[in-house]
């Protein structure tokens, strides 16, 4: 039995730790900040020492030796703060943020099972053990500290110690492993097992996950009995122990007297909340795989979705008749909406998860660069889908990094322009009606419009004689192929512009535009919505077919008078709209779809924001209605398909796309060019298709 | 793979029972599509229902009819008339689909009818002999005779371009289609 419970939970177990790492440090980055801020009280280190601790103590019973010997001499210094050994100077906490940065890479190093070089972080290393040297110097010698016993051992003679161990039955069931425990004990010296198996059931009373065997150890070694002690940290509160040295007789010890249990207890770590300066209640959670959770996302959607159905069927019922029924499904939309919100909630999480990576982006990309810059962050504890979550990383580390390379100046620069030598990225997220705005504002040098303008007129983005507005300006940055930085460095200006993260946002059914004064700063704001699950659409037909087309996308919608549409040579139809010309995009020529209408002052004209060009009209035949609808996958079974961004099931059971507006452009423009060149021809070649179809 | 040039009439002589599955039998759902009929791993069916209206997928190759609802998951429909090069099929209420499990997805197939399951002893499947039609070999799995029916076995890796595995697409399909 044990040898079949060796290698598969064992990769469980290093997988489950690995998330845990990862939350870990997320905590551990929030409350070094916090210290670093001056904000934090003693919750605050003893949040981060709980840290430290829990992530050496797995790492220990997976053998990442590096990344136990890194963060014991982390775990030590963080110990004699505690004390009080050791003061918070603005040098110390410095030193811990860059170890935190540093134990990060060595948790992802041990993931990948990567090897980091050998000098690794050695500098951060030797700057903390110089620290507690000095605080030990000056102080009582440090014997909390259990890696300088261990450089103690040798003065020390071998003795042996009997250590009883019997797991509580329910021992197994909490990840722990005792053979990882044997191993431990026999690296420390010579060791001779006796199993207890008194406790062993009859094999029909035996439960395969309890922990029945008991052992008795002898252990010859010249490591000090905390050492033994550490090897059981984890186990301490899960079995019964003693250990008693048997040589030089005198004083048992009983492993009741574990002091640090607390600390080892998983829930306090993840309750722990930074910013606390106030001492936190442990808010009561519990761990649930994210396919459980989405699972019953999907389900809830199926529950809407036949929801709707019986809406729409219920409302052809003649009221009279049938009360009853009807007041059963009023109350069924009303639970339905009610219902979904909750299982939509339980997804939801602070965008603190993302927030906390950005001060490290921060300081190593101002160190690369040799600048100063602080980073604020507001509103972390902001709610928002997971969904969401996980796509928002790169363009936010996308704005960070480019309001630091281009925005904030050089020290000097900005002493000499009057202002503070550090520059400040203020971050800040918060919920608007119904989405998420986020904020990256920075004190930096602003942008500079002539430049700008001159830039885009250069790349023929902007036609001569046209004059655009300041805000019209800031945002030619979007635009693909845009980067004012006068040389192209390898931070911002990778290749990837502001356009990806445009692009990055709008794929998020999100919005993005700049703010920006010469010399003072720019501010980026971008909405996104609060989920990807659900979507609020506009159901819009065309020819025999329904597309949903997203309400955030849509900025209004028309029906055209004949002498609005303009013919443009080789250009297709212009739409007039308050002295404005808008390229119109016929959808039922991008899809070709047949009986449609073509006569945009027989359909109605959409107006949405493009990718490329700007402001576009899309013509459909008619607008159907508003509805809030599920998205599905279209790729899941099929493949991405250009134009639609997924699909749905309306009330009647029927799949309906939903539509990517942005691109819609783009199909139309490719389809031309696969015909003849001349484009007026093309629409006429289009047309025929059409009808043939 | 060697085509050998034996008169198909020769082969099969394995005479199969079609309803015990025997140690060594592969058991097959047979359909029709015109007087054609095909055969296809029953462990890949997932059930089989009568054919519905489809949403259309904008731009898709021709064989590609459209997306279902199949109890809230989005399942794509392929016209295997249309997708085997020899017109469209125009369905009706009495055409069928195969839901089929093709590698991760689930897909449908557009066929005419269901007729039968049969057993087949795997050395009684016969290669298809080249018909100078190179493409369709990779769909098609191999010949087999019962009683004094000719059916073709449909190999879904082929047909889905997943022999190849790797990034699962049908782009290539639309390629072939669009140039057919």
């Amino acid at each position: 039995m044990m040898s079949e419970s060796e290698a598969y939970p064992l990769e469980q177990f290093r997988k489950t730790y690995f998330e845990e790492c990862a939350e870990l440090l997320d905590v551990l980055q929030a409350n070094l900040e916090l210290l670093a801020a001056g904000a934090g009280g003693e919750e605050t280190l003893h949040a981060i020492f709980r840290a430290v601790h829990s992530i050496k103590g797995g790492a220990g019973a997976f053998g990442f030796s590096s990344l136990v010997a890194f963060s014991h001499v982390l775990e030590g210094l963080l110990d004699a703060m505690r004390e009080q050994k050791v003061d918070a100077t603005p040098d110390v906490k410095q030193l811990l943020l860059r170890a935190s940065d540093a134990l990060a890479d060595i948790v992802n190093a041990a993931r990948s099972e990567r090897v980091l070089p050998a000098e690794f972080a050695s500098d951060i290393l030797t700057g903390m053990e110089e620290v507690l040297a000095g605080a030990s110097g000056a102080t009582a010698p440090a014997s909390a500290m259990s890696g300088l016993e261990s450089a103690n051992v040798a003065v020390q003679g071998e003795r042996s110690y009997r250590i009883v161990f019997t797991p509580h039955t329910e021992m197994l069931q909490k990840a722990n492993e005792p053979l990882l425990l044997f191993r431990q004990l026999r690296k420390l010296g010579g060791l001779t097992v006796d199993a207890n198996t008194s406790r062993l059931p009859a094999f029909e009373a035996l439960e395969p996950e309890a922990a029945y065997l008991g052992w008795t150890f002898v252990l010859e070694t010249g490591a000090p009995e905390s050492a033994i002690h550490e090897v059981f940290e984890f186990v301490e509160d899960d079995c019964d122990l003693s250990i008693v040295l048997l040589h030089e007789a005198a004083e048992a010890v009983s492993a009741a007297t574990a002091a640090s249990a607390t600390e080892v207890a998983p829930t306090a770590v993840a309750a722990a909340e930074p910013s606390a300066t106030v001492a936190p209640t442990p808010s009561q959670s519990i761990r649930v795989d994210v396919d459980k959770v989405d699972r019953l996302v999907n389900l809830v959607g199926e529950l809407v979705i036949t929801q709707a159905m019986l809406t729409e069927q219920g409302s052809l019922l003649p009221v009279d008749q049938y009360p009853a029924m009807i007041q059963g499904i009023e109350a069924l939309a009303q639970s339905a909406r009610e219902l979904q919100e909750s299982v939509m909630a339980i997804r939801a999480q602070p965008v603190k998860s993302v927030f906390a990576r950005m001060p490290r982006v921060v300081r190593d990309l101002a160190a690369t660069l040799g600048k100063e810059v602080k980073i604020v962050t507001s509103g972390e504890m902001t709610e928002i889908d997971k969904t969401v979550i996980e796509q928002l990383n790169d363009p936010l580390t996308h704005m960070i990094r480019n309001a630091l390379d281009h925005g904030i100046e050089s020290p000097d620069d900005r002493v000499a322009a009057g202002k503070p030598r550090q520059g400040t990225i203020h971050l800040s997220a918060a919920q608007r009606s119904g989405r998420i705005v986020i904020e990256v504002s920075d004190d930096g040098r602003g942008l500079n419009r002539e430049k700008v303008l001159a830039k885009a007129r250069d790349r023929g983005l902007v036609a001569a004689g046209v004059n655009p507005t300041e805000e019209e300006i800031d945002n030619l940055i979007f635009l693909p192929a845009f980067s004012t930085a006068d040389v192209v460095s390898n931070i911002s200006g990778r290749g990837v512009g502001m356009d990806v993260v445009k692009r990055n946002v709008q794929a998020l059914g999100g919005r993005i535009s700049v703010q920006s004064r010469f010399g003072a700063g720019s501010r980026f704001t971008m909405s996104l919505p609060l989920t990807l699950a659900v979507v609020d659409g506009m159901v819009v037909s065309v020819g025999k077919e329904t597309f949903i087309v997203p309400l955030t996308a849509i900025i209004e919608s028309l029906r055209p008078q004949p002498s609005d549409i303009n013919p443009v040579v080789g250009r297709g139809d212009v739409l007039a709209l308050r002295g404005e010309y808008l390229p119109l995009t016929y959808l039922h020529r991008s899809f070709a779809i047949g009986s449609a209408v073509t006569d945009p002052c027989q359909g109605i004209v959409i107006i949405v924001q493009s990718e490329g060009a700007g402001r576009i009209g899309v013509v459909v035949d008619e607008l159907l209605g508003q509805q809030q609808v599920v998205v599905k996958s279209l790729e899941a079974n099929y493949d991405a398909v250009d134009g639609i961004s997924g699909a749905t099931i309306l009330g009647n059971g029927r799949v309906a796309l939903i539509l990517d507006v942005a691109r819609v452009r783009e199909i139309g423009e490719k389809s031309g060019v696969r015909t003849i060149t001349p484009k007026e021809k093309t629409i006429e070649v289009r047309e025929d298709m059409t009808h043939a179809a | 793979m060697q085509p050998e040039s034996q008169p198909i009439g020769t082969l099969g002589q394995g005479n199969l029972d079609g309803v015990s599955v025997g140690e060594h039998t592969q058991q097959f759902i047979t359909f029709t599509l015109g007087n054609e009929e095909y055969g296809i791993d029953i462990m890949v069916v997932r059930e089989i229902k009568g054919w519905t209206e489809t949403t259309m997928i904008p731009n898709a190759p021709a064989h590609v009819r459209g997306v279902i609802n199949l109890r809230g998951v989005i399942v794509p429909i392929f016209d295997l008339r249309a997708r085997f090069g020899v017109g469209l099929t125009v369905p009706t209420s009495m055409h069928v689909v195969i839901i089929v499990a093709a590698g991760s997805r689930t897909v449908g197939l557009l066929v005419d009818t269901v007729s039968d399951i049969i057993s087949v002893d795997p050395k009684a499947i016969r290669p298809v002999p080249e018909m100078g039609l190179p493409s369709e070999d990779q769909y098609l799995d191999g010949l087999v005779a019962i009683e004094e029916r000719m059916v073709t076995l449909v190999s879904l890796a082929g047909l889905f371009g997943m022999a190849t595995e790797a990034k699962r697409s049908f782009a290539p399909d639309m390629a072939t289609t669009k140039a057919a």
